[in-house]
C-alpha cells in the first residue's frame, strides 16, 4: 500500500517539476495573480535581463492596493498612485498578459476576483505577491504570498523555488452559536495559537464545523492563516467547491468539467496521514472576537476583559501594544465608543458579508460621530449588491457605500484612520499604522462591525438576535 | 545580487517582538517603481513623527549609520509579503538581521536580495542584547562560509544554518531566476508530462 498523504502532499508533489539536494523544491505553478505594488520591480527585472514572460496566459493582473474607493472614472489625483496603475497597464501590454484594470467589468481585490471568475479551481498552486493569496486554500489548492524576486521568478519560469514546508492540522467540531461567524473562528484559533503559532507550516482546516461552512465562509479562514504564521491554508475540496466552481468565467465546462471533478474528489487527506502538528478545537468554544492589540493573535471573546500578560512574548512588547491602542489591562471593549467602521478587504468584503451586515442594519441607522465605510471586493460585488438593493440599505443607514479595491485595509489610498480614533474593521490586520499613522484597529467580523456602526460602541451581537 | 562578504560591524538593536512588514515599511511608501530608494522610510513611523521630525530616542536615529547588522525580537518580519521591507532594510545598509524567529516570506525575500537572516535560540539573542547594552561599540563579526556569529574577544561565539543553496547563492552572488532560467527543459519537460 502507497504511503499515506495529506491534502497538501498531493498538491505539492503533483507540481514538483525538480529538487536540489539540502535546498528548494521547483515547484510548478498553475495560476500567478498580481497586482500594481508588487509587480512593476519584477517587470523592471526582466526588462534588464531581456527575458520575455514564459507563460503569460497563466497570469491575470488586476489594480486593487491602491486604487480610489470613489470617483474610478476620473483620472487618480495622485501622481505616484496614477504612475503605478499606468506602469503595470504598460507592463501587461508589453509582456501580453491579461488585465482587469481600473474601470474593468471584472476589477477587483485580486483574492476575490481569482475564486468568483473560476481562475482559482481545487488542486491548483497559485501564488501572488499578496500575503493573503493564502484566501484561494478554500478550494483546496495550494495559495500562497510571495515577494516580488519570486513573482519574477514565475514570470520568467512559471516555476517558484520553495522549501516544502510542516504540515498542521487544525480541526474543528461541532455547531456554531448563533452570531459567530467564520471570521470568529480564524480571529479565535489565533488568539490561541498566537500571530507566530502557524510559521513553517501549511495548515490543513477540516473537521464537521468547516464542513458546514460556505465556501465564502472558508475563504475567510484560509485567508488569515498568514496571520498565524502560516504560509497557507487549505480545505479539501467537496461538493459545495465543486458547486462554486461550476459555470464560473474560467472553469471548464461540460465533458472536462466531469473530468475535473472526478480528480479533484481525489483531493483529500488519506485516513492514516501525517500531520508534523495537530489542533483541536470545539465550535461550541467559540463566541464573537474582537482585537484588543496590534497583532492579530491579541484577540479575545468580545465580552473578555484584556489580559493581563501576552500568551506569548515579552511583556514590555504587550505593554508597548497596549500603550499604542490606548487601552487597558483588565478593562473590557464591550460598550467601548468607536470612531470608525470598516467593511470591506480579502477578508470579508463578498456577497454573504455584506449581506449579512445590510441583514442587521436594514431599517436602521449608524451612530452619529461614526464614520462608516463599506468597499465591495469586486465589481461583480458591487453590481450584485445593488441588484439586491444592498447598497440602499447600507446607504439609508448612513454608510458609504463606495467601489471595489483594498482601501483602508491598508490605507495606501485616501482612505485612512484618523490618529488615534478606534476602528472596529472587517479586515486581517490591526498592525500599528495599518490603517493610517497613528489608526487603532479591532479586528472582528462583519455582523459585529455592522452591530457596533449601528450602537456606536462595541457591540456584541448576540444581544440582538 | 550583490556577493556576501564576511561583515565585522556594530549591531543596532530593536529589542521588539513580532515586527511587522508595515512597520519596516509603511504601506503609504509603496508606491515605487523601482527597488532603490526605500531606506529612506524604514521603520518610517518610529523615526520620524507625524511633523516629519526624527524621534530621538528612536534607536535608529542614535546609532551609528554604519552598522551593517541589525538585532531585532522574535518573529521579525510578519505580515505583509511586501519584499519592499527587506529592500528598505539593506538600502539602509544593513546586510544582516539577526533575530530568534523570522517570519517565512520575509525570510526568503531577505535571502532573495542578498540580506542575509541568522536565527538564534531565545538566550543567545537575549546575550547578544545585553552584549550591546553594556558596550554600543561591540563588534561582531558574521563568516557565512564557517556559518558563526562571534566577537573578537569570544565574549560570544554561535554557529547558525542555512541551506546550501542559500548559501551558494548569498556567497556567489547567484541569482535564483538565473538558476530557473538553466532548468528550462526540466520545466518544459514537466508541462508535456502533465499536459500544461
Amino acid at each position: 500500500m502507497n504511503h499515506p498523504k495529506t491534502l497538501f502532499d498531493k498538491v505539492w508533489e503533483a507540481h514538483v517539476v525538480d529538487e536540489i539536494p539540502d535546498g528548494p523544491s521547483i515547484l510548478y505553478i498553475d495560476k500567478h495573480l498580481i497586482h500594481e505594488v508588487t509587480s512593476p520591480q519584477a517587470f523592471l527585472g526582466l526588462r534588464k535581463r531581456g527575458l520575455k514572460v514564459f507563460r503569460p496566459e497563466k497570469t491575470i493582473a488586476t489594480a486593487d492596493h491602491n486604487v480610489p474607493t470613489l470617483n474610478q472614472h476620473l483620472p487618480i489625483k495622485e501622481e505616484l498612485s496614477r504612475n503605478q496603475l499606468n506602469q503595470l497597464t504598460k507592463n501587461c501590454k508589453d509582456f501580453g498578459i491579461e488585465l482587469y484594470g481600473l474601470g474593468h467589468k471584472y476589477q477587483g481585490i485580486v483574492h476575490v476576483i481569482g475564486p468568483e471568475l473560476g481562475i482559482t479551481q481545487p488542486g491548483m498552486t497559485i501564488v501572488c505577491g499578496d500575503s493573503h493569496t493564502s484566501t484561494h486554500g478554500a478550494f483546496g489548492s495550494i495559495a500562497f504570498g510571495i515577494g516580488t524576486s519570486e513573482v519574477e521568478m514565475v514570470l520568467a519560469s512559471q516555476c517558484l523555488l520553495q522549501k516544502k514546508p510542516k504540515t498542521m492540522l487544525i480541526e474543528i467540531n461541532g455547531e456554531l452559536q448563533k452570531g459567530v461567524y467564520s471570521k470568529d473562528i480564524i480571529l479565535y484559533i489565533i488568539s490561541k495559537i498566537s500571530s507566530s503559532g502557524g510559521t513553517g507550516y501549511f495548515v490543513e482546516y477540516s473537521g464537521s464545523t468547516i464542513s458546514s461552512l460556505s465556501m465564502e465562509a472558508r475563504m475567510t479562514i484560509c485567508n488569515m492563516s498568514i496571520e498565524m504564521g502560516a504560509r497557507g491554508g487549505m480545505i479539501a475540496p467537496d461538493q459545495k467547491t465543486f458547486d462554486y466552481v461550476e459555470n464560473k468565467k474560467f472553469s471548464p465546462d461540460g465533458i472536462d468539467f466531469d473530468n475535473k471533478v472526478k480528480y479533484w474528489k481525489s483531493l483529500v487527506s488519506d485516513s492514516n496521514a501525517k500531520y508534523d502538528k495537530v489542533l483541536k478545537f470545539d465550535a461550541k468554544d467559540i463566541e464573537p472576537m474582537i482585537t484588543y492589540g496590534t497583532n492579530p493573535g491579541m484577540g479575545m471573546k468580545i465580552r473578555d476583559k484584556i489580559p493581563e500578560l501576552p500568551m506569548e512574548g515579552s511583556k514590555d512588547s504587550f505593554d508597548k501594544s497596549l500603550n499604542y491602542m490606548g487601552l487597558k489591562s483588565g478593562t473590557h471593549l464591550l460598550n467601548k465608543k468607536i470612531d470608525y467602521v470598516f467593511i470591506g478587504s480579502c477578508t470579508n468584503s463578498r456577497m454573504e458579508d455584506l449581506r449579512i451586515a445590510a441583514k442587521f442594519i436594514d431599517g436602521k441607522q449608524k451612530a452619529s460621530g461614526v464614520s462608516a465605510w463599506v468597499i465591495p471586493g469586486s465589481k461583480q460585488v458591487e453590481k450584485m449588491a445593488k441588484e439586491e438593493g444592498i447598497d440602499k440599505i447600507f446607504k439609508n443607514a448612513g454608510f458609504e457605500f463606495r467601489q471595489p479595491g483594498c482601501s483602508a485595509c491598508l490605507a495606501m489610498n485616501d482612505d485612512k484612520i484618523p490618529k488615534n480614533k478606534f476602528c472596529v474593521s472587517t479586515s486581517n490586520r490591526n498592525f500599528e499604522g495599518r490603517q493610517g499613522p497613528g489608526s487603532r484597529t479591532m479586528l472582528a467580523s462583519p455582523l459585529t462591525a455592522a452591530a457596533t456602526a449601528v450602537n456606536g460602541y462595541v457591540t456584541d451581537v448576540r444581544d440582538y438576535i | 545580487m550583490e556577493k556576501f562578504n564576511n561583515i565585522l560591524s556594530k549591531a543596532t538593536p530593536i529589542h521588539i517582538e513580532n515586527i511587522d512588514t508595515d512597520q519596516i515599511i509603511p504601506a503609504r511608501f509603496l508606491k515605487a517603481v523601482s527597488r532603490e530608494g526605500f531606506g529612506d522610510n524604514l521603520f518610517r513611523d518610529w523615526r520620524y513623527d507625524n511633523m516629519n521630525n526624527p524621534i530621538e530616542d528612536f534607536i535608529l536615529n542614535r546609532a551609528d549609520k554604519t552598522n551593517k547588522i541589525l538585532v531585532a525580537g522574535r518573529n521579525f518580519g510578519c505580515g505583509s509579503s511586501r519584499e519592499h521591507a527587506a529592500w528598505a532594510i539593506y538600502d539602509f545598509g544593513f546586510r544582516v538581521v539577526v533575530s530568534s524567529f523570522f517570519a517565512d516570506i520575509f525570510n526568503n525575500n531577505a535571502l532573495n536580495n542578498g540580506l542575509l537572516t541568522i536565527k538564534l535560540n531565545e538566550k543567545s539573542l537575549s546575550k547578544v542584547f545585553e552584549l550591546i547594552r553594556e558596550n554600543e561599540k561591540i563588534e561582531f563579526n558574521v563568516d557565512l562560509e564557517n556559518q558563526v556569529f562571534f566577537t573578537n574577544n569570544g565574549s560570544f561565539n554561535e554557529s547558525f544554518s542555512i541551506n546550501s543553496f542559500n548559501k551558494t547563492c548569498l556567497i556567489n552572488g547567484y541569482d535564483s531566476i538565473d538558476y530557473l532560467n538553466s532548468k528550462k527543459d526540466s520545466i518544459l519537460q514537466f508541462e508535456k508530462l502533465n499536459k500544461l
